[in-house]
């Protein structure tokens, strides 16, 4: 990102803590304002103004504050704010946590200068999302549907296999019957070389890399530059949305990390922190991202978001899940017991859903007509399995009705035929329902109170015998 | 009016200091910089003034001008308003949307009601006539569902009609009638303004007598919420509160509804703006935004707007309660307000209470959620109307000892708890019968018995009985497992689990399903009570509990809620008839086993 050289120059550092560097004496300096700081070696850094007032500013330094001395320090105001420069070039290529190329190529021609931060959506502008995307995952397309203009995320934990299911689901994912493809953006937020590099093969090898964009904010980058790194991807992904009519899928990994950079400038703003030590505006900050997910009255694109987010001890209550769970459009639960079962992908139903996953979705038009039952029907199905199977812990299959044996075998049945598939399968929707009544055809057929009786006619396998 | 104009001396988030502000009051409305953003000053020492500023302050500098506007934060209230989205300030955000397109830009001005739009206003009063605050002085058919009144301001005073207009079409801005008082002449118009954080004067109040019907069978049935109640329905994130507030929204029998989104998912209300206008009001069969009102501030959009937008909906609401109609206003969510209020109390500086949030959250809470209440409205002629709260809280991690959560159930009489481990088995709404209550049983018998049914209460109860009855007896199973418990508890178990199915889960998505008219309920409970009744009796007379649970009438009444049109409760009748057959015939069978044997 080139910055241009501009504005007004100050040597008057107060007071340097933490990510955050105190400016005194200024004048005209505007809140939110880009700050240019240059070490007296001559290093440039940036920042950007979080509290202005009373002659002096506080900012905040994107690349952190190491190195930086009181002493010949200047500061740069730049009279705007954080722009980044966007063009449909950039797909195809490997950007910092800035938005600088990685690949050694040249910058890319600039075709508009946006900022970072987008302007929130007008929700009587929306258009509600409708298009069933086919992830070729049972599990989501089945009984969590993915919708275009959805931000749907993972709940993982440390270890589990987010990544494997989030490349799967960017080099599968279509619409059926229509032929356009997603452009991905991939923004990795404090995540390891070898998963960026994951990432990166994952699509070279599927092609989808000429339609991609990656920004990389990698864990030896600087910590405060993860606030930045997701909103410059998102300010790319709705220009590529809004303006040039692509569909964009959003991958942002870790999420935990950003929250993590979030609660270090709060701290040493030394703010009244909310829960676990997190400011207590995070749940509208974590907005200012996820919302800016969506599809607009009268554009052709969407835009598409699946944040990654790790949960710190496997714990949903965690302020970082549980603050996006009430923001995000559901929520795909990755479990350590499937993944110890060797289950791929662990998607743990029962935790997981999808709120766009209602009668405008899935119905005859879009997907079929029984979707709907049968997603209630296997989401009642394997609760109660699963609930028995810990009642059979404790007073032993012998203590259960012969209904309630048929419960646990279907419970297994669904893990091993349904839940479970390899990296490279790419099940169409009617595999997936079909394999959906397969195993539903082995509960009596009493049991299957959720389903309308003329798809029961319809579908259910009456067993011989 | 005097106003003040003084300058910007600090910034930080949507919070800004301004000097030179002497002579401001507290909650007035100032605009602040050059592009004159809306603000509210919610502190004075001296004669700095701190502003919440209700749009995005990005590039805000000291320096920049502040000039107060010399009245509180006020709506405009008037025809026009049925049918809109307004953001937390009553900006309308189709007019935003037609100026700026597809995202809010920020200082854009847009009249709060249509200015240029004519209506038909029809004189109620004459010239010569005395007239008081309150006094309804025409009508104006505003949508086809919903007749407006036009009414004297309530802050204004008794006196005498110099002019009334006659019929014909105005603009809001028309004078329509003039009254002379001790103070003077003063012009009345369609429309007149009210500051949001003054609750709107009525006569007296009266007692919550009649529910609000919902359509929703646990709620109705199991836990009503009277006409100007208040209910509270906190939940883990994917528990459902949204869903059940579109519900509400959707099938209540309110006259107008007001929903508040109150720091919450942009695509919820464009859910609502897609789905509303092609759902049929249930008794009239008229679009159902024609008699809705959105308040939409998204999460993403300014928090301090969020925390004024639960005002603005609550006074718009008590204009139409001014009216004598009865107004129902779901909130989603408080907790979202009351982290907008924790925040700008963090800019200030406060001493933080519980969990960071300011020590008059209780307080707030309490003054919101009095403004609801079923009154005997002022001026004439007398008329009754309500307004019914009804607030969504979010308690982090689904810990209902949480501050929001705890302080509102002080305030409010029905409680409706979500329950995460309902929502994971799909058990929608999933509303937990044994934690959750109201206090407005008692108060609504009388008018289900008049209106209904005699039986609604005793079959209530009946029923509650049996779902307490599995509650207790599910802690024993867990330790001896289902088999140790004799037939006469299985069956209560299975019958409690008919219940839960057929009557307590209630699909939103269902087309017939989603709205369950109170006979239909009366009629559904009756059925799983009746069985339980029949079941017991054979199981006394040696019918094996196997054959009960093989019977094949049991998918039948449990799918009866959906299967049976909503207009045929005969078939439900036809139903219960058919069930006490099947009990005869197992009763046969069984005598001629014995009789074999």
């Amino acid at each position: 990102m080139t910055v241009e050289r501009t504005g007004l120059e100050y040597l008057s550092v107060q007071e340097i803590k933490g990510p955050l560097m105190v400016v005194g004496g200024v004048s005209g300096v505007s809140y939110d304002e880009l700050v240019e700081v240059e070490t007296a070696e001559g290093e440039r850094r940036l920042g950007r103004v979080i509290e202005v007032g009373e002659g002096r500013a506080v900012v905040q330094i994107f690349e952190g504050t190491q190195g930086l001395a009181i002493e010949g320090t200047r500061a740069r105001f730049l009279g705007t704010t954080l722009k980044v420069p966007v063009s449909t070039e950039m797909l195809g290529r490997v950007f910092d946590g800035l938005g600088r190329p990685m690949d050694g190529l040249p910058e890319p021609v600039a075709e508009e200068m946006l900022d970072i931060n987008g302007e929130p959506i007008n929700p009587e502008q929306r258009e509600y999302p409708s298009d069933f995307i086919q992830t070729g995952i049972s599990s989501i397309d089945g009984m969590n549907s993915l919708v275009r203009g959805q931000k749907l995320p993972i709940f993982s934990g440390a270890g589990l296999t987010h990544n494997m299911l989030a490349a799967q689901i960017a080099r599968q994912a279509t619409v059926p019957g229509r032929e356009e493809e997603f452009a991905v953006i991939f923004a990795a937020v404090g995540v390891q070389n070898d998963e960026a590099r994951f990432f990166r093969r994952s699509l070279e090898e599927s092609g989808a890399i000429s339609r991609s964009a990656l920004f990389l904010n990698l864990a030896d980058d600087p910590a405060i530059e993860r606030i930045v790194t997701p909103r410059i991807a998102l300010t790319l992904a709705e220009y590529l949305a809004f303006k040039q009519g692509y569909h964009v899928l959003v991958i942002i990994t870790d999420i935990t990390n950003y929250a993590e950079a979030l609660r270090e400038v709060s701290a040493a703003r030394e703010e009244v922190p909310g829960r676990k030590g997190y400011p207590g505006y995070m749940y509208t900050d974590l907005a200012s991202l996820y919302e800016r997910a969506g599809r607009i009255k009268g554009l052709k694109g969407s835009l598409t978001q699946m944040p990654i987010l790790s949960m710190p001890s496997d714990d949903i209550t965690h302020p970082i899940p549980d603050l996006t769970g009430y923001i995000t459009e559901g929520q795909i639960v990755l479990s350590r017991d499937l993944y110890r079962k060797g289950i791929y992908p662990p998607v743990n139903v029962l935790m997981s859903l999808s709120r766009l996953m209602g009668p405008g979705i899935i119905s005859q038009k879009r997907t079929r007509a029984d979707h709907g039952d049968v997603s209630n029907q296997l989401y009642a199905a394997y609760a109660r399995a699963v609930q028995l199977r810990s009642l059979a812990e404790i007073v032993g299959t012998a203590g259960l009705s012969e209904t309630d044996l048929k419960y646990l075998e279907f419970g297994d049945l669904f893990e091993q035929r349904f839940l479970k598939q390899s990296y490279t399968e790419n099940r169409t929707l009617d595999q997936t329902i079909e394999i959906a009544w397969e195993i539903l055809s082995t509960l009596p057929e009493t049991e299957l109170t959720k389903i309308k009786e003329e798809h029961i006619k319809k579908h259910y396998r009456k067993r011989v015998g | 009016m005097k106003t003040t104009r003084g300058k910007i001396i600090w910034v930080a988030g949507p919070a800004v200091k301004a000097d030179g502000m002497m002579g401001a009051k507290m909650y007035e409305t100032v605009y602040v910089g050059e592009q004159r953003l809306i603000g509210e000053i919610i502190k004075l020492t001296g004669d700095v003034a701190f502003i919440q500023v209700y749009e995005n302050t990005s590039g805000l500098r000291p320096g920049e001008p502040v000039e107060s506007t010399g009245s509180p934060l006020s709506v405009s209230l008037g025809p026009g308003m049925l049918g809109s989205i307004y953001d937390g300030v009553q900006r309308p955000l189709d007019v935003i949307g037609r100026i700026a397109g597809g995202f809010i830009k920020r200082g854009i001005k847009a009249d709060q009601l249509p200015m240029d739009k004519k209506w038909r206003f029809i004189p109620l009063v004459k010239k010569g006539e005395e007239a008081g605050p309150g006094d309804i002085l025409g009508e104006v058919p505003e949508t086809p569902l919903i007749t407006s009144k036009v009414m004297v301001p309530p802050d204004a005073r008794h006196g005498k009609l110099t002019y009334v207009a006659p019929e014909s079409d105005y603009v809001v801005d028309d004078v329509v009638a003039e009254i002379e008082t001790k103070d003077g002449k003063q012009p009345l118009k369609l429309y007149h303004r009210w500051p949001v954080r003054r609750p709107r004067p009525f006569s007296r109040r009266l007692d919550p007598e009649v529910p609000t019907i919902t359509g929703q069978r646990v709620l109705d049935t199991f836990f009503p919420i009277s006409k100007g109640g208040t209910a509270c329905i906190p939940g883990a994130f994917g528990t459902g509160k949204t869903v059940t507030l579109h519900q509400l929204a959707k099938w209540s029998d309110a006259k107008v509804i007001f929903h508040v989104g109150c720091g919450e998912r942009g695509n919820e209300e464009s859910e609502v703006l897609t789905e509303f206008p092609h759902l049929k009001d249930p008794a009239t069969g008229r679009p159902l935004m024609e008699r809705t009102v959105l308040i939409a501030n998204t999460s993403n959009m300014p928090v301090a707007a969020r925390e004024a937008s639960i005002y603005t909906g609550v006074t718009m609401a008590e204009y139409f309660r001014d009216m004598g109609y009865d107004v129902l206003l779901v909130a989603d969510s408080t907790s979202r307000w009351a982290e907008a209020l924790r925040e700008i109390s963090g800019r200030l500086e406060e001493m933080p209470a519980e969990e960071g949030y300011p020590s008059y959250l209780a307080s707030r809470l309490a003054e919101f959620y009095e403004r609801a209440g079923r009154v005997v409205n002022i001026g004439k002629p007398e008329r009754v109307g309500s307004v019914s709260l009804v607030g969504a809280v979010s308690p982090p991690g689904g810990d209902f000892t949480e501050p929001v959560t705890t302080h509102t159930m002080r305030f409010i009489r029905t409680f409706w708890a979500l329950d995460a481990n309902l929502a994971y088995t799909r058990h929608y709404p999933a509303i937990n019968w044994i934690t959750s209550y109201s206090a407005y049983v008692e108060t609504v018998r009388k008018w289900w018995a008049e209106n209904v049914s005699p039986d609604w209460y005793d079959l209530r109860f009946q029923a509650y009985r049996l779902l307490q009855r599995e509650a207790d007896l599910l802690e024993l199973v867990r330790l001896l497992g289902p088999e140790a418990l004799p037939d006469e508890e299985k069956l209560i178990l299975d019958v409690a689990r008919m219940i839960r199915e057929g009557f307590l889960q209630q699909s939103a998505y269902d087309e017939v399903d989603s709205y369950c008219p109170p006979p239909k309920q009366v009629k559904l409970i009756s059925l799983f009570v009746k069985f339980h009744k029949l079941a017991e009796e054979a199981l006394r007379r040696g019918v094996p509990l196997k054959e009960i649970r093989a019977m094949t009438i049991i998918p039948k009444l449990i799918r009866a809620k959906y299967e049976i049109p909503n207009n045929r409760l005969d078939l439900i009748s036809e139903l219960e008839k058919a069930m006490v057959e099947s009990f005869e015939r197992l009763l046969l069978t069984e005598k001629a086993e014995v009789k074999v044997a």
